[in-house]
């Protein structure tokens, strides 16, 4: 049983997002558009299986929903502060700074995940990463106190992903 | 037509700080000077600016269109998913071809991926070179 499961949503995560996204694409919640969307979910993870070189990442999507929530609010509280710097604050009194983050994360995924994080909300740009991955390269607009902000990322972003992506 | 009045003011309100953010948020690139601070500008139209005038929009069709819209919805998932990746590949240009300052080691490896080039290939001024001919 749990092996035709396994054969049928190689990645469960994924049938999951393409139902959903056909449904919004479709514009209109009817039963006819979900089971096309499952469908499509199925047959996309299932033809695409081969081009995923690991196994999907166990992955728990309850704790996601407190953390979209938080980066959504941090995102408008950013914002309101970025726009009052671009606004009052002359260019020579700027500290931009240069902000290096060591990671713990290890999966792709999350990393990907805090970068995106990192980049939506204003003020931090994700630049690049070391050629291992276990670093990530920060541009900061304002930091008077370059670990202050990487402390908080540690702190308030990737610990929570640390607990998503077990 | 209370209700409708009270949406017609919330749709405004949600347009008017759309605008006001993208506005900002142009201030912001010509006003900077340099190409890494100048990105730092963009991400709050694509947040905040388009996520309220998305906002409106879904809401005046909820109201005035009959019926949910929720296109809106996807727009804006697409539009945070993409945002990061072209501001992190704006981010590697830059930091390849050495306009900014140059960024600290890292912590746990040696050096950045963008500068984890060839010895043959780290010369910027030849490729700026073959870029202006």
């Amino acid at each position: 049983m749990t092996k035709v499961f396994r054969w049928l949503f190689p990645h469960p995560f994924l049938t999951l997002l393409l139902t959903v996204v056909w449904v919004l694409l479709q514009n209109s919640v009817t039963s006819g558009m979900v089971v096309f969307g499952l469908i499509l979910g199925i047959i996309i993870p299932r033809a695409t299986a081969v081009w995923w070189p690991d196994r999907p990442i166990n992955f728990r999507l309850l704790p996601m929903i407190p953390y979209v929530i938080m980066v959504m609010w941090d995102i408008l509280i950013a914002n309101v502060q970025v726009a009052w710097i671009v606004l009052t604050r002359p260019n020579s009194k700027l500290r931009p700074a240069w902000v290096v983050i060591p990671l713990e994360l290890k999966h792709p995924e999350a990393i990907s995940i805090l970068a995106g994080t990192i980049t939506l909300t204003p003020g931090t740009v994700s630049a690049d990463m070391s050629n291992e991955g276990h670093s990530l390269l920060v541009h900061a607009l304002d930091a008077p106190d370059p670990d202050e902000v990487r402390d908080q990322i540690k702190n308030r972003y990737e610990r929570r992903l640390m607990e998503i992506f077990t | 037509m209370m209700f409708e009045t009270l949406a017609t003011y919330v749709i405004a309100l949600c347009l008017l700080v759309g605008a006001i953010f993208s506005l900002v948020g142009s201030i912001g690139l010509l006003k900077f000077k340099d190409s890494m601070t100048r990105l730092h500008a963009p991400t709050k139209v694509g947040t905040v600016g388009v996520g309220s005038l998305l906002a409106a929009s879904m809401l005046y069709s909820y109201v005035f269109g009959g019926g949910w819209s929720i296109h809106e919805l996807l727009i804006m998932a697409f539009l945070f998913v993409t945002a990061p990746i072209s501001a992190n590949f704006i981010a590697k240009v830059v930091i390849h071809k050495k306009t900014c300052d140059t960024p600290p080691p890292p912590a746990k490896d040696e050096t950045w991926s963008t500068l984890d080039v060839p010895e043959e290939d780290r010369d910027v001024s030849v490729a700026n070179e073959i870029e202006a001919s």
